[in-house]
């Protein structure tokens, strides 16, 4: 029997506020335990949630992009549960009226399109920090310490519909998703740190089958490609057990990269019951339809369009439109080089070649390289011109992003100029000949590979300034003599 | 007289005239304070040495000519459920035996701006919970009039000291009458304002949809100076309304011609004791005398009110009470092997009978399959409730009813019957769940014991409650007398 | 509506409080007397009636997205019943 898998995702976003949802604190990463709290976020007897406007913008915006409705009227409400990371052991959220109802994303998976819905887009807090004392992580722990700097960090919350069919196209959608958040500049997207997050809803069934299998929630994929392997695993468990006529337990599952499998969740307690209802403290959200116009205004064209333009309007190839795109400042960079040289491909091959090298090498994004889309198009254009050959513009390149040079500052620093002068050249293959006889017999009596070797020579003895088309061409000649 | 008897526009009056000075205000009220708080208990804290400290400060403040405001000088008593700064706060309950607040509430902020005293934090119901303040884990406050009797709850310590003069103002809160039903039993004036009209900010919060915090005082010209310092917008509380304050004082008028007043039938029938209803009636006559068209006017649905405040309030109660487990702040229970332990072994120690049950009750008519039979069934009532009043104040401009169906009750009498306390709250509780403001007045005694008038106004008419309250209190003279301590 | 031991038993247990047999007993007795006198709400009808959560309507009540700095944060974590290296220290929380 061939089973089909059904997934749907639950991701959480870190928003890039300023300040937290409910309070002034600052959001910053990093700071010393306890210091970026306030009454509120600590929950402090009578203290009272205020909302960040910018936190109810963001979720908009996203909204919008993701093709949602924005509900006319939304309400947070009380998720009640106790747990040390969660001051108040209530956390306020969204539940029946969440902010953004229904949208979808299409992403392109092995070339096919697919069309993923979005349930529901709604808002809330995060909880604190736990680091627990004597073992490595809760395992075996003998106690654990609360840092309440994170509580309180605004988070958007995505629900899929059903709709993914494979760990792939799983882990593409988180991609999509995230260069999305990215472009729209409402979270920095990084899955590591964990300021984006993603949760897993998997059943099987087999095919042609309607009804959805049992499914279980696989948490802790940190990663995109965690995300597709424990949904593979997952996937093949469940496979298994329905295989061989077990029934699958509707339960949490935590993946484990070290083993590559997902575990069961231990719970001493009993299915949650939240208890939700309506936060009193708090009054409805109905944002008018001139401010959610206002907010459309603010999008930029998104990572999907701009991969198609980028395509359709300078003929680049699928990948190297990916690649750029990817990255939302690397696009920006590519698009302003654009505005000064017009061979499209040209430009790609630099920017995810060399320029991409450079970038890791260093662990530096592209807002942190030291020239100018223009100095870089100036050295494209004297590669083009001649002045510099392609395998001498590699180091050019390398000196212009370190020092933070132009162009021609290293060039005259260097003397990587070109030599295409054919006086010039002549003479210099002139003294490889005579240097290499045998390379020369060998050429006459029909080794094309000589040929090769000699143009090596004279790349040599003139440090790779020659232009490779001269001296090849000069050397034929020579040597027909 | 002394300056302790006196209220704060009298005090005021006298400060102006250099009279007298904050200092000799302060410590002739601590001076009386040391004298009766043996019997009456209405503190849980004295900040007998700040006060003085203060006093000094603001007499400089005055000596430097600067302007006073009403509340200059005055020592005001806040109830230990509302946060201040670096002084304990309890909320008589024994899971905060320990917490030092870092922060004011805002009501508190405001009138240390304006250069009133704090003088103590005052004994509640814990976590304001109760109409008796038998509830606290601390201590049994008693009223002033009869020191068998109860001053009533949750504001039992705030109104004892009142009708004590033991502080010149007092802050209240009021979730089902915390501050009516014991002005009234107090033989003192209690206000409840619209809801919003007053920050919860720093108000250790009961049921977040229905507490207010409102002032407690001698006169009805001190609850409308209380007022106009304490309420207004703010931004720290997403549910205070951005409406100006009017000044109360300018609503201080001898003046009810022709104000169309209803008194609630129901509120008049069984339950309601015969000497407390002939009071009400009494009253209702000396308006109609002095000019005001009174009639009878009937609302079916306040009978309801009861059962849906206590799964409304209940609920709210239990979800604002979860923070209360041993991790930042308060009791910890020292059989914490685990977080579980503690949560439960902390809360177990740290709670009172009757917070537990309300706790009980509230996360029961939350939970899983019966949300919608309790919770949002009693939401609906509370509409109901809601439209009663709407249509009532269509056709009139306040409405009266007794506070409490009875005088104080003796110590002890009702705290085997949980069902028969929350009865009692039968004609304050709708005006809470329907969000107007009503004051409390005294308007007569039984055997020796003060009977409160309840009038209520629709939504921010504030205005209109002082003006009938001050009418009827200028032509009686229930607010002259004082218990013997 | 009979409130059943079993039901203070789970309410106990979702709302973290621990309980003496004693007291298991007196709240399914008090609690079932309550909820029994609540049913009386049940005589009205409110099929069409919308529910009120907020007394007073409102709506969109927001704050600026700027920080304020903490003034604070010694006070608060002054208050921790355990401390260390300035964080709340909480007994081991199990799996």
């Amino acid at each position: 029997m061939k089973y089909e898998a059904v997934i749907g995702l639950e991701i959480h976003a870190q928003l890039l506020t300023e300040s937290k949802i409910f309070c002034g604190c600052s959001t910053k990463f990093g700071a010393a335990p306890n210091t970026n709290i306030c009454p509120v976020c600590t929950g402090q007897p009578g203290v009272l949630p205020v909302l960040n406007k910018k936190v109810v913008e963001f979720a908009i915006k996203t909204g919008l992009a993701l093709k949602g409705n924005i509900a006319k009227h939304s309400v947070f409400a009380r998720k009640n549960y106790f747990y040390p990371d969660l001051p108040k052991n209530y956390q306020i959220s969204m539940y029946e009226l969440p902010l953004v109802v229904g949208g979808h994303m299409d992403v392109t998976v092995d070339g096919k399109a697919k069309h993923i819905g979005i349930t529901r887009v709604h808002l809330e807090e995060d909880a604190g920090k736990l680091v627990h004392k004597g073992a490595a992580g809760l395992k075996g722990s003998t106690g654990s310490l609360v840092d309440f700097n994170r509580t309180g960090v605004p988070l958007m919350e995505i629900v899929t519909e059903p709709d993914i069919r494979s760990p792939e196209e799983a882990k593409v959608f988180m991609q999509e998703l995230r260069n999305l958040l990215v472009y729209l500049e409402v979270c920095d997207g990084n899955m590591e740190e964990g300021s984006l997050r993603c949760d897993a809803n998997v059943s099987v069934r087999p095919i042609g089958q309607k009804e959805l299998g049992t499914k279980t929630e696989v948490k802790n994929m940190n990663s995109f490609k965690s995300v597709q392997k424990a949904l593979e695993a997952e996937i093949k468990r469940q496979t298994d057990m329905l295989e061989s006529g077990e029934r699958i337990v509707q339960e949490t599952r935590l993946f484990d990269d070290t083993i590559n499998m997902t575990t069961p969740m231990r719970s001493k307690e009993e299915a949650h019951d939240y208890r939700y209802f309506p936060e009193p403290d708090l009054v409805p959200v109905e944002p008018d339809r001139k401010w959610v116009e206002e907010i459309a205004k603010t999008i930029t064209e998104l990572p999907g369009a701009k991969r198609s333009r980028l395509m359709k309007d300078h003929g680049l190839p699928e990948l190297d439109a990916t690649v750029l795109t990817d990255d939302k400042a690397l696009a920006d960079f590519f698009e302003e080089c654009l505005k000064l040289y017009k061979n499209a491909k040209n430009l790609s091959n630099w920017m995810i070649g060399d320029l991409t090298a450079y970038m890791k090498a260093k662990k530096i994004g592209i807002k942190e390289i030291n020239i100018t889309p223009a100095q870089f198009i100036e050295m494209l254009n004297l590669i083009d011109k001649g002045t510099i050959s392609r395998n001498s513009a590699k180091a050019v390149l390398v000196k212009m992003l370190d020092g933070g040079k132009s162009v021609n500052d290293v060039v005259a620093e260097s003397g990587a100029t070109q030599i295409s002068d054919e006086g010039e050249l002549l003479n210099i293959i002139s003294n490889v000949m005579s240097n290499n006889t045998k390379s020369v017999s060998d050429y006459k009596i029909g080794k094309e590979q000589a040929l090769f070797f000699l143009m090596g020579q004279v790349m040599k003895a003139t440090k790779g300034r020659a232009n490779p088309e001269a001296v090849k061409k000069l050397l034929i000649e020579a040597l027909k003599k | 007289m002394e300056l302790f008897e006196l209220t704060a526009h009298e005090l005021h009056a006298k400060l102006d005239k250099r009279e007298t000075s904050a200092e000799e205000i302060v410590k002739s009220v601590l001076g009386r304070i040391s004298k009766t708080e043996n019997k009456v208990s209405a503190f849980m804290t004295i900040n007998i040495d700040e006060a003085i400290i203060k006093a000094k400060e603001i007499d400089d403040y005055i000596a430097s000519g600067k302007k006073l405001t009403p509340l200059t000088g005055i020592p005001v008593a806040i109830k230990d459920n509302m946060c201040t700064r670096g002084i304990l706060t309890t909320a008589s309950s024994k899971i905060l035996r320990n917490y030092i607040p870092p922060y004011n509430a805002t009501v508190v902020e405001k009138i240390l701006q304006a250069g009133a005293i704090p003088i103590g934090k005052t004994n509640l119901d814990e976590f304001a919970m109760g109409s008796s303040t038998e509830n606290s884990a601390y201590k049994v406050t008693k009223n002033p009039w009869n020191l068998g009797t109860v001053p009533g709850g949750s504001s039992g310590g705030s109104a004892a000291c009142i009708a004590a003069d033991e502080a010149i103002l007092a802050f209240g809160s009021d979730t089902g009458g915390s501050i009516r039903q014991p002005a009234s039993f107090c033989g003192v004036v209690g206000l409840k304002p619209t809801y919003g009209r007053v920050s919860r900010y720093g108000l250790i919060a009961f049921a977040s949809s229905l507490d207010q915090i409102g002032p407690l005082t001698k006169d009805v010209t001190d609850a409308a100076i209380f007022l106009n310092a304490m309420a207004g917008h703010d931004p720290k509380d997403s549910t205070s309304v951005d409406l100006s304050v009017p000044d109360y004082r300018k609503s201080l008028i001898d003046d009810v011609k022709n104000l169309k007043i209803g008194v609630i039938k129901e509120l008049l029938g069984e339950g309601i004791s015969s000497s407390v209803k002939k009071s009400i009636l009494e009253a209702a006559e000396l308006l109609k005398k002095l000019g005001a068209k009174v009639e009878e006017v009937s609302m079916p649905t306040l009978k309801y009110g009861v059962a849906a405040y206590y799964l409304l309030a209940t609920a709210e109660a239990s979800s604002n009470l979860e923070r209360y487990d041993g991790v930042k702040y308060g009791h910890r229970s020292a059989s914490s092997d685990d977080i579980l332990a503690m949560y439960y072994n902390t809360r177990r120690e740290g709670f009172g009978p009757e917070v537990k049950r309300r706790i009980m009750l509230g996360t029961y008519a939350l939970s899983a399959g019966y949300y919608d039979a309790y919770y949002l069934k009693a939401q609906k009532v509370r509409t109901l409730i809601k439209n009663d009043f709407d249509k009532a104040f269509s056709k009139f401009d306040a409405l009266l009813s007794p506070t409490a169906p009875s005088p104080a009750f003796k110590i002890g009498e009702k705290t085997d019957d949980p069902l028969s306390m929350y009865l009692s709250d039968i004609a304050t509780i709708p005006v809470n769940l329907a969000g107007i403001p009503a004051i409390s007045i005294p308007c007569g005694f039984v055997n020796d014991l003060p009977v409160g008038l309840q009038i209520i106004g629709k939504a921010f008419s504030e205005e209109m409650l002082f003006r009938v309250a001050y009418t009827y209190e200028q032509n009686t003279e229930w607010h002259k007398r004082k218990p013997k301590l | 509506m009979k409130v059943t031991i079993k039901d203070v038993e789970h309410v106990a247990i979702l709302a973290r409080l621990g309980l003496s047999d004693d007291e298991k007993k007196k709240f399914t007795e008090q609690l079932s007397r309550i909820l029994e006198y609540a049913e009386v709400i049940n005589k009205l009808d409110t099929k069409k009636v919308e529910p009120t959560s907020h007394a007073i309507p409102m709506k969109n009540i927001f704050r600026e997205d700027k920080v304020v700095p903490c003034e604070n944060a010694k006070e608060i974590t002054a208050n921790a019943p355990k401390e260390d290296n300035n964080m709340f220290s909480v007994p081991r929380i199990m799996e």
